[in-house]
């Protein structure tokens, strides 16, 4: 179990410190597919390198298994790491060894016999569906046998975690499959646990099972993926979920109300809801923007129509609160609740 | 001022013939054997002013840093023909005496090694920072990320800039046979400079030159053919 309590990192920089992440608690459990998602300079890089301690925390602790790691001697703190192993979004293999001597590379360091290592190697690379290129120089494989081959070389010393920096955001969509089932497989057959960074949102969906969102350095909003995207409560979460939908809805006018609706669970999001509003209210509604995806096998969606004035507004929101899997509330144009 | 007059081919050819070849394997012994004890200095010395750095894996108390760097900007910055003058005490302490071509890489040892530790710190700053952030991630002690990560990722690098220090002792070879150095360039200034024997003078440079172009053309199919980055 990995557990995060009250992290705060500040960078000084010549114009002053900046404040990379802001009292960050998270408990990982073992087994969880954990995502971190946000924005670009969100912190996330920053809070994934605080869990092995490759940028030590200005504040707080760092409990792996109820183990304060700050507290380590170096010696311990790299036997740590080998336990947490990490994949970069850039790769990162050595340019001038072959495939095969950069999964040994993290056995040598552990002074695994070179023998011994080959060995692990090899069946690292048939795991990683790769035997074929154990020669090969990183120069002459494509993005995702390079993620391939650092994945197997990320897990030659047996971690227990599998700590993933944007792992799949330099490859193209169908290679970011191929890696994301990898991953699965992966936590699944070794029983892994994966942290996974990312500021993709189809990856989150995808395979995590828990998530937390960051944003300006703060955890705005943290559980699992269907509670968070069901109903996501911040703006931050907002735009991650929702970020190809409705961005920049025009202000309502003439006295016009808009509604958001939240559909959280199979079935709902296909309905002719709208349609039934019409017919059973006579509540004509005007949809501005809607977004229905597919999380874990439900459907989940959200959508913002537009209502003629407040008698219909409130007669919209008493329809559609009915229906325990659907939530509504009145918002302004920018898609912010209306106190 | 003399008129550049040439002596004979016969001259020429009967010079060239009976002082070459020994002279040839001076200068070859003394920049070989040279180079070899720059970058035994130099290699290190480099490593730490890179991994001597704040950020670097093995930082150093920023006033060593400082002291080293200081040390490496003087004495690059003293004219070798001096050099060789005032290293004169150290090259008697070690060799025994200050002429001939074993002393002469005294000084040019001294002279290359600053040098070739600017040379390994630029190769070492190429290296991606990335990949030693994954080494630290896995575990990396700061000497297995030297050895390992970055000596090892800028072999390349390393292989080219030491084929321009090796050029670069070579044409100092040429220089120490002013103050008792043995070599091509101590026949070119006696025979040329003090005698006027401008074709032996001639033949000595298109040996040099010819030199050169040997250990360069060698330097860098070596270091294309060690780099596994494009194939």
């Amino acid at each position: 179990m990995i557990e995060l309590r009250n992290i705060s990192k500040t960078f000084e920089s010549a114009d002053g410190a900046v404040e990379a992440l802001r009292d960050v608690s998270l408990t990982i459990r073992d087994g969880d597919i954990y995502g971190v998602i946000g924005m670009s300079g969100a912190g996330k890089s920053t809070l994934v390198r605080c869990i092995n301690l490759l940028e030590r925390p200005s504040s707080g602790t760092v409990l792996i298994d109820g183990r304060d790691i700050a507290a380590l001697r170096e010696t311990e703190l790299r036997k740590v790491r080998r336990k947490i192993s990490m994949v970069f979004q850039g790769f990162n293999l050595l340019s001038q060894r072959t495939c095969l001597d950069n999964i040994c590379f993290p056995l040598a360091l552990a002074g695994v016999k070179k023998r011994d290592a080959l060995v692990r190697a090899r069946e690292l690379l048939s795991l990683v569906g790769l035997s074929d290129k154990a020669d090969a120089y990183p120069a002459q494989l494509s993005g995702g046998q390079k993620q391939r081959i650092a994945i197997a070389r990320a897990l030659a010393t047996d971690p227990k975690v599998l700590l993933c920096d944007e792992a799949t955001s330099a490859l193209d969509p169908k290679t970011t499959q191929d890696i994301l089932s990898l991953l699965k497989q992966l936590h699944e057959t070794l029983h892994l646990t994966v942290i996974l960074i990312t500021h993709q949102m189809s990856v989150v969906e995808q395979i995590c099972t828990r998530v937390a969102i960051l944003d300006g350095g703060a955890v705005v909003e943290e559980g699992t993926v269907e509670s968070v995207f069901s109903a996501p409560k911040s703006a931050a979460a907002r735009r991650l979920v929702f970020a190809d939908g409705y961005a920049h809805v025009s202000s309502p006018t003439d006295g016009r109300r808009c509604i958001r609706i939240v559909f959280r669970g199979t079935g709902t999001a296909t309905a002719p809801l709208i349609a039934r509003m019409a017919i059973e209210q006579g509540v004509l509604a005007n949809i501005l923007a809607a977004s229905i995806k597919t999380i874990s096998g439900r459907e989940y969606g959200s959508m913002i129509v537009e209502v003629e004035d407040a008698d219909a507004l409130a007669r919209a929101l008493r329809y559609l609160k009915q229906n325990p899997d659907i939530a509504a509330e009145e918002v302004n144009g920018h898609d912010e609740p209306v106190l | 001022m003399t008129n550049l007059c040439f002596e004979s081919i016969g001259e020429t050819w009967s010079i060239v013939s009976d002082e070459f070849p020994f002279a040839l394997w001076e200068t070859l012994y003394a920049t070989l054997l040279a180079t070899a004890f720059a970058i035994a200095l130099g290699l290190p010395l480099g490593v730490l002013l890179v991994a001597g750095e704040k950020d670097g894996v093995l930082p150093l108390p920023k006033g060593l840093l400082h002291a080293l760097n200081i040390a490496i900007n003087v004495l690059r910055s003293i004219p070798f023909i001096i050099l060789m003058v005032l290293v004169i005490p150290l090259t008697r302490a070690i060799i025994g005496k200050a002429y001939g071509t074993a002393a002469s890489i005294v000084p040019l040892v001294i002279a290359a090694f600053p040098f070739i530790a600017r040379l390994v710190e630029s190769s070492l700053r190429e290296v991606d920072p990335n990949l030693i952030e994954m080494a630290r991630s896995m575990g990396a002690t700061p000497f297995q990320i030297i050895t390992k990560v970055m000596l090892r990722e800028s072999v390349p690098s390393l292989i080219s800039n030491c084929t321009i220090a090796l050029t670069t002792i070579l044409g100092y070879t040429a220089m120490s046979g002013a103050v008792g150095g043995g070599g091509l360039g101590k026949l070119a200034i006696t025979y040329g400079y003090n005698r006027y024997m401008y074709g032996v003078m001639a033949a000595a440079v298109i040996l040099l030159v010819v030199l050169v172009q040997i250990f360069q053309a060698l330097g860098t199919r070596l270091a294309a053919k060690s780099d596994r980055r494009q194939r």
